[in-house]
């Protein structure tokens, strides 16, 4: 076996000068990512810090950029916030439950069950927008309201509410569930007083990072809503708008003003996900069971 | 000694080791969780309908060769031309330029978390990267337009205020994410074993991470490469705010084209008449659009269960 | 981790705190007073009562900034009333409108006789139409383009027709004394009024026209598409044209008479030829009869229609045409 000089030598020149390039492209690498990140953030605030007060949190839309805001928008993207966590976490989380705690991982519709999860993570947002279109809007008439927004949205991120919550409850110990058999307890005393309370915290991070994610989704609302102009304050069953959406209205404008305002439309939506995700890890860190 | 013996001489109400009957309770619950998973086959066997049923109707009235062999996409004016080409190249191109920026950045991410990097600054790039794949699409959209377009025209590459380069590059940055995170975990099972294997034998850094690690990751990379494809045919927002609406053939990254994606949102937004001819080139559209990222993400699937099997 | 995340947020919530406090003082001009008050109309009263309710408007992206800011206008006198103003386009207004969908179909045409309105005789939908605006369809282009000041219908026929597409793409072609600049067209969709009229006009039949151009039922892309590019050219209402005056720019046109620039005289004498026509909206019957809020709102609209289209940037109609709508109005109110 013929042994080439850097076994027992020391670098050649070639090397080291071919090794500090390539340390040199791996830096750009993983700097050009933040360094775009970095500007996007400064241009944003630069150009939206303007205009954040409080006629953009509370006015509606205006054909005038002076007196805009995106008072119903903020409004109907946290009313959608509420309506997706009443309706996603119970089953997400009750999905999650039977996969690991009921389901026979032998069986093959169980196996299809994952399969099938795993893939509606990956469909394109879009999809859902035209599920929604279909079926809700379309289809069963419900029209262009919150509620099929709320719907969509919910089935959108409701496999990574799924993966999260199978993960929070995997965690769990099997000692905590069979101690718990031992002293008589039937499954869903183990599951309801044991594996859940311990895995609420995974749960509620999971839940809050995929409502985090939900909020930012513009595609399938330009579907299933989105009207030029509305000025009152959004219900379930009455037309709506969000802020991603007024925000995407406002950047197809072509007057400058307009421009500055979709800047600041979104500084609020980035302070409202910067605050949701630092939630998230606040929670997972402070209740964090270790086992 | 038999069960039997230790209750013999206990009062039989008392202790009961064994459910009588049957729980119906227990039954209940079972099934009621069983209705929450099926929920999200609920959601798959909607999606297909969805987009099956119209499309049918569709290719009843326009033949699968002419939208396929077609390169004029102009649905909605007379007469119709329903040839899907431009779309499809409008994706191909946009899909291209995100991966010159994601593939390579992405993965030279993943190397440098995964064998240089000290771990203190690991801790603060996974967190950092997680943060970019969080930022809404529809801000890059706006950065694209807003900020990226003016930046290329300023450097004379003659742009136009809508072109594909702009929106590709941007994508490409908003999945840099995705093939870091993917490719690094691919990279992290490989055993230290084989890199100790390599510095024993006195190899660089450099050929530790290109010659060992990368090709024993090389199924996992693959798969994260292809996700990352997979998303970029996905991406609606960007393409829409930046890329344009004009559905032509082109190959100037220059020029704006319109994609599948930015076709379907363009048309949505709109109030077109449930069951005509353009109500249903959405679901053709987005039909074409689920068959390529639902083969995609099979074979990515694929790809990381290969990988993770072999060392495990 | 070593450090306890709790600081964190508060750190995060103090931040957020000062960027509200400090933002709030800066930033555009505070018109406190103004905060959500109409444009100055001398508004009159055309009821005492508070109302509530919806009103569907859709149709026409043309017509909708006239009546978005009458709707806006309208949230002044009634808060409790939504109007909603959609821009499906022409088309597509009609269509939701024969569909009995909406109460306010938005128009830059008249309804289509012959396709349009047995679909609302069938769907037993009857309505009156009011003029509201007088458009001056203006063709557009970019501030830097010095060459296309004036064109002639028959050059603007030889970019648009359905035989240019793929064979006119540079200005040299229009006109061999145009510079060799690449042509990059933009306008509105199928859906659109003003594509319906602007094709029956210069192209001489309804709908006929090239393919290959930016088509958007939204004139804000139209507006940045020309914008953008040094040898784009578009067409939109004038309003559009209004809004964005400093970076685009007008061609006069040439309709037979000599060039002819858009403007609001030369829309309202007629001299704007062929490129001048009237905006309605359509109001349905049963709305007028059984939805006070819909009368209320069509009242108001009506009665201000000067004040509003000056405040909007539209061509205001002559008062025969305002008397005329409003004894329309009071014969539908039967």
């Amino acid at each position: 076996m013929s042994v080439s000089p850097n076994v027992l030598g020391s670098r050649s020149t070639g090397d080291r000068v071919r090794g500090t390039a390539f340390y040199i492209v791996l830096l750009v690498s993983v700097t050009i990512g933040f360094l775009l990140l970095g500007v996007l953030l400064v241009d944003v605030v630069r150009k939206g810090i303007g205009y954040v007060d409080f006629t953009l949190l509370n006015e509606p839309n205006s054909s005038d950029p002076q007196r805009a805001g995106a008072g119903p928008a903020i409004r109907g993207t946290i009313y959608m916030m509420v309506l997706l966590l009443v309706m996603v976490v119970p089953i997400g989380v009750g999905t999650a439950l039977y996969l690991e705690e009921y389901a026979n991982r032998e069986r093959w519709y169980n196996r299809l069950l994952e399969i099938n999860i795993q893939n509606l993570a990956a469909v394109p947002s879009i999809v859902y927008g035209i599920l929604g279109l279909a079926f809700l809007v379309r289809g069963i008439g419900l029209g262009r309201v919150l509620l099929a927004g709320a719907l969509i949205l919910t089935l959108l991120v409701l496999p990574t509410v799924i993966v999260a919550s199978r993960e929070a409850i995997r965690a769990v110990p099997d000692s905590i569930r069979q101690g718990a058999y031992a002293l008589g307890a039937t499954q869903w005393q183990v599951v309801w007083r044991q594996v859940l309370p311990a895995a609420i915290p995974g749960i509620a991070t999971g839940s809050i990072l995929a409502l985090a994610r939900a909020i930012g989704e513009t595609a399938p609302l330009l579907l299933v809503g989105a009207l030029t102009f509305v000025a009152v304050n959004p219900t379930i069953l009455g037309s709506f708008t969000a802020l991603p959406i007024q925000i995407y209205q406002w950047v197809g404008r072509p007057q400058e003003e307009f421009r500055l305002l979709a800047a600041a439309g979104i500084i609020v939506l980035l302070a409202i996900l910067l605050t949701m995700n630092a939630f998230a890890i606040w929670l997972r860190n402070r209740y964090q069971r270790r086992w | 000694m038999a069960a039997t013996d230790l209750t013999a001489g206990a009062q039989p109400d008392t202790v009961r080791l064994r459910a009588e009957g049957r729980r119906w309770g227990e039954l209940a619950v079972k099934v009621a969780l069983g209705l929450c998973a099926l929920v999200s086959v609920a959601t798959t066997i909607g999606i297909i309908i969805a987009l099956v049923v119209p499309s049918v109707e569709f290719f009843r009235q326009v033949s699968i060769l002419d939208f396929f062999s077609g390169d004029r996409w102009a649905p909605l004016f007379e007469p119709p031309s329903f040839g899907v080409q431009p779309l499809l190249v409008g994706t191909l191109v946009v899909t291209f330029w995100a991966c010159v920026v994601a593939l390579p950045c992405g993965l030279g991410a993943a190397i440098y978390m995964s064998e240089y990097a000290r771990p203190r600054v690991r801790s603060i790039l996974k967190p950092a990267l997680e943060t970019l794949a969080g930022i809404p699409t529809v801000v890059f959209g706006f950065f694209a337009l807003t900020f990226f377009t003016p930046l290329l025209q300023d450097i004379g590459t003659g742009v136009n205020v809508f072109n594909v380069l702009s929106a590709g590059l941007v994508v490409g940055v908003m999945l840099i994410p995705v093939v870091a995170s993917v490719s690094e975990d691919a990279m992290s099972a490989v055993p230290q074993d084989l890199r100790d294997g390599a510095y024993g034998l006195g190899a660089t850094r450099l050929q530790v991470s290109t010659r060992i690690v990368v090709p024993a990751a090389i199924s996992g990379i693959i798969a994260s490469f292809v996700l990352a494809i997979s998303r970029a045919v996905g991406e609606t927002m960007i393409v829409l705010i930046a890329a344009g609406g004009i559905a032509q053939i082109t190959f100037d990254p220059r020029d704006q084209a319109q994609t599948m994606t930015a076709f379907v949102g363009a048309t949505g937004i709109g109030d077109v008449a449930t069951g005509s001819i353009e109500y249903k080139t959405i679901f053709a559209v987005g039909l074409t659009l689920f068959v390529i990222t639902f083969v995609m993400n099979m074979l990515s699937i694929r790809l990381v269960r290969k990988f993770r099997e072999v060392y495990e | 981790m070593g450090i306890r995340p709790i600081p964190r947020i508060v750190l995060l919530l103090l931040a957020l705190a000062v960027l509200a406090l400090g933002a709030s003082g800066c930033g555009r001009d505070e018109d406190e007073g103004n905060a959500a008050n109409s444009p100055d109309t001398t508004a009159q009263e055309t009821t005492s009562q508070a109302l509530s309710g919806d009103v569907i408007a859709d149709g026409s992206s043309t017509v909708g900034p006239l009546t978005t800011a009458a709707a806006e206008a309208y949230r002044g006198e009634q808060p409790d009333v939504n109007v909603e103003v959609g821009v499906s386009g022409t088309g597509g207004g009609f269509e939701r409108f024969c569909a009995g969908e909406t109460d306010i179909s938005d128009a830059s045409r008249p309804i289509d006789e012959e396709e349009e309105a047995p679909v609302c005789a069938d769907a037993g939908i009857t309505y009156v139409d009011y003029q509201v605006g007088i458009d001056a369809l203006t063709v557009i282009v970019n501030t830097e383009n010095d060459w296309a000041t004036c064109l002639t219908t028959e050059q603007l026929k030889k970019i648009w027709e359905p035989a240019a597409e793929g064979k006119i793409t540079n200005w040299n072609q229009v006109d061999p004394s145009f510079p060799d600049e690449p042509l990059t067209l933009a306008g509105p969709g199928t859906d659109s009024g003003t594509f319906d009229y602007f094709t029956d006009e210069i192209n001489g039949e309804e709908g006929a026209s090239r393919t290959d151009y930016n088509a958007s039922e939204d004139d804000n892309v139209i507006v940045q598409a020309v914008a953008g590019e040094k040898g784009a050219l578009g067409y939109l209402g004038f309003t559009y044209f209004e809004e964005n005056m400093d970076t685009l720019k007008a061609v006069e046109v040439d309709g037979g008479d000599g060039c002819v620039a858009p403007s609001a005289e030369s829309a309202q004498d007629g001299s704007y030829t062929p490129l001048s026509r009237p905006l309605f909206i359509y109001v349905k019957d049963e709305s007028i009869q059984t939805k006070p809020q819909v009368k209320g709102f069509v009242a108001y609209y009506l009665n201000n229609l000067v004040s509003l289209a000056e405040g909007a940037q539209f061509i205001p109609v002559t008062q025969d045409v305002i008397d005329e709508n409003l004894s329309n109005l009071a014969t539908q109110e039967g």
